[in-house]
């Protein structure tokens, strides 16, 4: 019983973390352009973005 | 695409469609639907980046747009078009970009991800729950499940309980009127549940009822943007704006709105008309095939009446505004249209429709259950518990995922294929239609003159003309251009004489390729007549031009007769030419010379017969009647009104992509009817138990996720078969005609 009051805190935390690097991602325009980024891996000039 | 023919982004243009970003520069967004790899984005942002002046170059490969920054400075903005053409794309201007991200899918998306989060762990806790936990345990994950279900509720659950309060507080229900109900009983009922410490409670159905519907509603949602962007991208047939010459002299660039009657204005050769006008000053041909139907350019004089929207093909032409852009042809075509609308908003959308069968019978379930409980045993909290399980296991999850599921199938297979859909209605209505309307120029031919080879013709003859027609862009002269030989002659000088032709010297000789009259100097003039070669006045060489069908209209034509379809030809270009191409194809109903107001009549007298009409046009004259069928199509060719009025847009060029939509739409009609037909099923066994009592919160997780698992599952099935219309038989007969329909699916 007792390994629940931390283990529970933890997995709803990790589960919070990756809820908020997802809104992260999206509001920083990863999604913006999803077809293009998996084509910009294969040209190799190394640009700042 | 036809009308891109001389097309080109101006200095001003380009200016004008920018906007400030600050410190001296602007950025500009262009439309290019020619991208489509890695190596044209590197190709593109490379060029475009090693231009002066530009700051940053960046391409969108999924919006297929380019945004480019650029500093301002005194030699204007950098050669963007010029540039992108070069290497071998077309370029558009985007509408200015206040509208760069989607709020809507933004929100639905964070919806998703909310809800997504929630029902993940809820159902974590739950599966404790199921396995075992009891006591202190269980109410503890009960809380905790509560704790995480009421915010999701609140944030994910807003989509639907907004548009259900919008539905029910115009006196209609919707879809979303049973889910919304059914979620917030299901989380009142487990609250009170938890508070009282009992066994049961529903908060991962809640949730995850929520997760599996906005799947759905956002799969829906990035349908419809992505054609919108895709269509919103091509060539826009009004002007940005036009060179307006004041009394004094000075030159100004205003933008198309502002354009008042009386006002002088510039029109360069390879722009076109921004409101209607009369010519002043200046000759050259005017190309009104995307405006008006017809399909030989018009040559121009002064006190010639010119429509907006048409294309100033040879000369630059200095005209006087007789209406401003709100009174032009272009605006009038857009009332035609608001006045036609109707013709589809009388379609009910399948899901709603579905809805209304739907809610009351499960609401009444609801009811008799609790009040038949309640009579039984008197037990209030039995018999409320009972109505939530039956509400819940009946939600329409499995219903919320039937349409929007296979629609976005259908849609990414119909994308795949070049074909634009708008919306998931427009697949439904194309699934019912009988009869289907086709425009003339630029649908059922490509819009764009060919040489005709059926007289004789002297192959040297023909070099030189090849030779000297590579100098302009009036259609007849790119037609001949295309013709590939090119003489072996060098010409001194070769001028453009706008209206007239083309004149080329060689030393004293002369050669004129044009208008019959201009390139025989009057001598001789009733020897032939249209397009001509002549060396020093003496007729060598007729052309004769035919506007060519496009490709693949036979087999699509043959095809769609054979699926027992009525098919009808109306056009706004001469009868004559409507004649010989309705008989080139088989189509027995055929009219030319029709004003748009008589095509839309046409359509509306169909529609108010009975029939499902389907349109297929591109011109601007077109625009009222697709707004006026049923369901309508058009090329990517077409004007931007027509594509804005249309339900579906194809980028590919050929016609084959009717047909092939009709397919499609009929494969998801039927798929849809399988999804409902399952649903139906699923709720007939589920009913009863959930009335009988025998509905624990892990039986009611399992179906629902058992049931949108199977959903999902069939529409991915989806393979259009060969079409098949009203009258079979008649496709028997027209089978020899094109056997395998199936090659393209």
């Amino acid at each position: 019983m007792n390994v629940l009051w931390y283990l529970i805190p933890i997995s709803l935390g990790l589960g919070a973390l990756g809820l908020a690097l997802f809104f992260w991602a999206l509001r920083s325009g990863q999604y913006e352009d999803v077809a293009g980024a998996a084509e910009r891996i294969l040209s190799d000039e190394d640009r700042p973005l | 695409m036809a009308s891109a023919a001389g097309y080109r982004l101006s200095a001003d243009e380009i200016r004008l469609a920018s906007r400030a970003i600050g410190t001296g520069s602007r950025q500009t967004d262009l439309s290019v639907p020619g991208i489509h790899c890695g190596n044209c984005i590197r190709r593109i942002e490379q060029a475009l980046g090693a231009l002066p002046g530009v700051e940053r170059a960046r391409v969108n490969l999924s919006t297929r747009r380019v945004a480019v920054d650029w500093r301002e400075s005194e030699e204007g903005p950098p050669p963007l078009g010029e540039t992108l053409s070069e290497l071998g794309f077309e370029a558009f201007l985007h509408e200015p970009p206040q509208d760069g991200k989607d709020p809507e899918l933004a929100r639905l998306i964070r919806a998703l991800a909310v809800a997504g989060f929630a029902s993940m762990n809820v159902m974590g806790l739950s599966v404790s729950v199921w396995s075992g936990a009891t006591g202190d345990t269980r109410d503890l994950f009960h809380w905790l499940s509560a704790a995480i279900a009421l915010p999701a509720l609140a944030y994910s659950g807003r989509v639907f309980f907004q548009s259900a309060s919008r539905a029910l507080r115009h006196g209609r229900t919707n879809m979303d009127v049973p889910i919304s109900i059914g979620v917030l009983l299901a989380f009142g009922m487990s609250l009170y549940d938890t508070i009282h410490s009992q066994p049961h409670a529903y908060f991962d159905a809640a949730v995850s009822l929520l997760f599996f519907l906005l799947i759905g509603r956002t799969l829906d949602h990035l349908m419809r943007e992505r054609a919108r962007t895709a269509v919103k991208g091509l060539e826009r047939l009004a002007a940005y704006g036009a060179t307006v010459i004041a009394p004094d002299g000075t030159r100004t660039y205003m933008p198309t709105a502002e354009i008042a009657p009386g006002m002088m204005i510039l029109v360069p050769a390879g722009e076109r008309v921004p409101v209607d006008a009369v010519v002043l000053d200046g000759r050259s041909d005017i190309d009104a095939s995307l405006a008006t139907g017809e399909s030989a350019p018009e040559a121009v004089a002064p006190g010639g009446p010119l429509r907006a929207g048409t294309l100033n093909l040879t000369g630059p032409l200095k005209v006087k505004a007789i209406a401003a852009a709100k009174d032009s042809f272009l605006a009038e075509m857009i009332r035609l249209m608001e006045v036609a609308e109707g013709g589809r908003s009388h379609y009910r959308r399948l899901a709603d429709r579905a809805a209304q069968l739907y809610t009351p019978v499960v609401h009444s379930a609801a009811f008799l259950g609790f009040l038949g409980w309640m009579l039984a045993t008197g037990d209030l909290h039995r018999a409320v518990t009972i109505a939530v399980a039956v509400l819940i296991i009946t939600c329409p999850c499995a219903l919320g995922l039937a349409v929007p599921m296979v629609q976005t199938v259908a849609a990414r297979r119909l994308y795949e294929h070049g074909i634009m859909v708008k919306d998931g209605s427009a697949m439904e209505r194309l699934a019912e239609i009988d009869t289907i309307i086709f425009d003339k120029t630029g649908t059922l031919t490509s819009g764009r003159p060919v040489l005709r080879r059926d007289a004789p013709m002297d192959k040297a003859h023909l070099a030189i003309a090849t030779t000297i027609a590579a100098n302009s862009i009036h259609p007849y002269a790119r037609a001949l251009a295309q013709t590939g030989q090119r003489a072996d002659l060098a010409f001194d000088s070769i001028v453009e004489l706008a209206g007239q032709g083309l004149e080329a010297r060689v030393g004293p000789d002369s050669w004129r390729l044009g208008r019959s009259e201009w390139a025989l100097e009057g001598k001789n003039a009733s020897q032939a007549s249209g397009t001509v070669l002549a060396h020093n006045g003496q007729l060598m060489q007729t052309f004769a031009f035919a506007d060519e069908l496009r490709a693949g209209a036979t087999g699509a034509v043959a095809d769609l007769r054979a699926g027992g379809f009525a098919l009808e030809i109306l056009s706004g270009d001469t009868s004559g030419i409507v004649a010989s191409v309705a008989s080139d194809l088989g189509i027995e109903h055929a009219r030319g010379g029709l004003l748009p107001a008589e095509k839309t009549a046409h359509v509306a007298e169909l529609g108010r017969m009975g029939r499902k009409v389907l349109m297929v046009g591109d011109g601007l004259n077109d625009a009222p009647a697709l707004t006026a069928a049923h369901v309508s199509i058009a090329p990517g060719s077409a004007a931007d009104v027509g594509r804005q009025a249309a339900d579906f847009v194809f980028l590919r060029p050929d016609l084959e992509a009717v047909p092939f939509a009709i397919r499609t739409s009929r494969a998801a009609g039927r798929l849809i009817r399988q999804n409902f037909a399952f649903a139906a099923l699923y709720n007939a066994v589920a009913l009863p138990l959930a009335i009988a009592g025998f509905v624990t919160p892990l039986i009611a997780a399992l179906a629902m996720s058992g049931s949108s698992i199977l959903v999902i599952g069939n529409a991915l099935r989806l393979q259009p078969r060969p079409v098949e219309g009203p009258g079979r038989q008649r496709r028997m007969q027209g089978q020899a005609l094109r056997p395998p329909t199936e090659s393209i699916a």
